[in-house]
């Protein structure tokens, strides 16, 4: 076993354990805390699969800004525990259940198409993942998507400053 | 198994951690006492000098002192959280050195005349994307804090946490666009390669160092990592007439200590990075010398360069009063961050113009 091999599988299994105990935990701030260790879980397996830039990238802005102001807001409203860890009921369960009965439908259904299909895996050239060719693409490929989500974020920040004016006039 | 090229190279990355390390600590350690010696010489006093000759054993005895001390958890606390905060401030700002090259080339050991073929890289790591890993660990060392201040279980603590998560946040784009005129000259995320992109000299004596290129990139960082490291004019986070001593209020003996540690590394991981990015890093215009020596003047010439931020740190603390949080954040959004987004778009237009 190389030692990516090791970190790899390290990363996946603290991926997961992370990532259950978001749902585990009960006092919010912890549950953040899991899911920031979560990220960086994945960060690490982006780094093994040569991803350095995405690496460094779901770190900068999903474990250094997100999470930092959803931490901002979890410490700031202060919400009280829930008295019961899951939500339960008839509706609720139901629900859950057919959901995740689709969901891991929907994984096996991906990963045997990947494994029967007898299609061979190209190794990939040098160069892939860089930031180079992360830029590349974004600019010639997906130029489109690309600045269309930029359009998408512009308007949601232009909407929470209208929002955050409105209030503000209805005050004084 | 381990076979001898293995244990070569495992030998050689531990050797740079411990030389790198220790002399990162050691500068931790004798930056508190400068602070001490800089500030009492501003203000016409002696400062510490009763500890070894001349007070330079002072570092020492304030370690000794704090290890000594009664470790309090305050009964309101999160536990676990309130242990681990100190930890995530310090390992971000110790961890950015990895990537920070402090020489040109590596030399041999047996150069020095030891027995041993190893080669000391002057980097512990070399990574294509250096520069976003900086960044990244700069985001990063936002938690600590945060969950100082949470996790204290104490009013003022909370406050400071999060006058420091909105100022780190708001300084960080500011940071950022800063820097990205570098890279855009530059064409590269990898710190050596920047520093190497800066050897030379114009008309055969100035430096073709970054700052003569972007001397507004250089400003904004510099403004934007006083902020980042919370030191005076922008220590708002721990001002001591509003919050006591902001989010690490609650903390005693070592753990005090270790967010103290925190902040020095921090101050001197950004001087490293200014000296890096826009005054040149290691390059020495003209040396020519064979290595080691090559080797040690470099890295005594970066180390020469990060004292001068460093100096320049404690300078401005004790001269400079305090800003109002509402100017600090004025400053940031409305200033700051509209003059580095014009500076870039500026250098974008020229670098595609062929200009630059």
């Amino acid at each position: 076993m190389s030692l990516e091999t090791l970190l790899a599988s390290f990363a996946t299994v603290m991926a997961l354990v992370s990532a259950l105990l978001v749902v585990w935990q009960r006092s919010a701030v912890v549950s953040a805390l899991f899911l920031v260790l979560n990220l960086g879980s994945v960060a690490i397996l982006f780094l093994t699969l040569g991803g350095e830039f995405l690496a460094a990238v779901q770190v900068i802005v999903y474990a250094g800004a997100i999470m930092v102001l959803f931490l901002f807001v979890i410490m700031l409203l202060n919400p009280a525990p829930p008295k019961q860890r899951f939500a339960s009921g008839p509706v609720v369960t139901g629900l859950t259940f057919g959901l995740g009965v689709v969901f891991v439908a929907a994984l096996v259904r991906g990963v045997m198409s990947l494994a029967g299909s007898g299609q061979e895996m190209s190794a990939v050239g040098p160069g892939y993942g860089s930031t180079r060719s992360i830029g590349e693409l974004l600019f010639t490929d997906y130029l489109y998507p690309f600045e269309l989500t930029g359009v998408l974020l512009l308007v949601a920040m232009v909407g929470a400053v209208v929002l955050a004016r409105r209030q503000h006039h209805e005050e004084v | 198994m381990m076979d001898a090229a293995m244990l070569k190279e495992i030998g050689e990355i531990v050797l740079r951690m411990l030389v790198i390390f220790t002399a990162l600590f050691t500068g931790v350690g004798y930056m508190t006492l400068v602070e001490r010696k800089v500030s009492a010489w501003m203000q016409d006093r002696i400062g510490p000098n009763r500890v070894g000759p001349a007070g330079l054993l002072q570092p020492l005895a304030d370690g000794l002192k704090h290890l000594m001390k009664e470790d309090i958890t305050p009964p309101g606390a999160h536990r676990a959280i309130f242990i681990m905060a100190p930890v995530l401030v310090l390992i971000p700002a110790v961890a950015s050195f990895a990537v920070i090259p402090i020489a040109g080339e590596g030399f041999n050991l047996q150069d020095l005349g030891l027995p041993w073929d190893w080669t000391f890289l002057p980097y512990i790591a070399d990574v294509e994307v250096g520069l976003l890993i900086l960044l990244g660990l700069a985001s990063l060392e936002v938690y600590g804090v945060v969950l100082a201040g949470w996790s204290s279980g104490s009013k003022y603590p909370a406050m400071g946490a999060l006058r420091s998560t909105a100022q780190m946040i708001s300084y960080e784009l500011a940071l950022g666009l800063a820097i990205l005129p570098v890279i855009l000259t530059t064409g590269s995320l990898r710190l050596q390669t920047i520093v190497e992109y800066q050897g030379g000299t114009w008309f055969g004596f100035l430096p073709q160092w970054n700052v003569f290129i972007h001397p507004f990139g250089c400003l904004f960082l510099l403004i934007s990592i006083f902020a980042e490291t919370k030191r005076l004019p922008f220590d708002l986070p721990e001002a001591e007439p509003e919050l006591v001593a902001g989010y690490h209020t609650e903390y005693s003996a070592m753990k005090f200590v270790m967010f103290y540690m925190g902040e020095y590394s921090a101050m001197i991981a950004n001087s490293a990075l200014m000296a890096t990015l826009f005054f040149g890093g290691w390059q020495v215009p003209g040396l020519d010398l064979p290595q080691p020596w090559m080797f040690l003047v470099q890295a005594l010439a970066f180390a020469t360069k990060t004292f001068f931020f460093l100096f320049l740190f404690v300078w401005v603390r004790w001269t400079l009063p305090r800003f109002r949080y509402d100017q600090l954040m004025d400053l940031g959004w409305k200033v700051l961050l509209e003059l580095a987004f014009i500076n870039l778009l500026i250098v974008a237009a020229l670098v595609a113009a062929g200009v630059m």
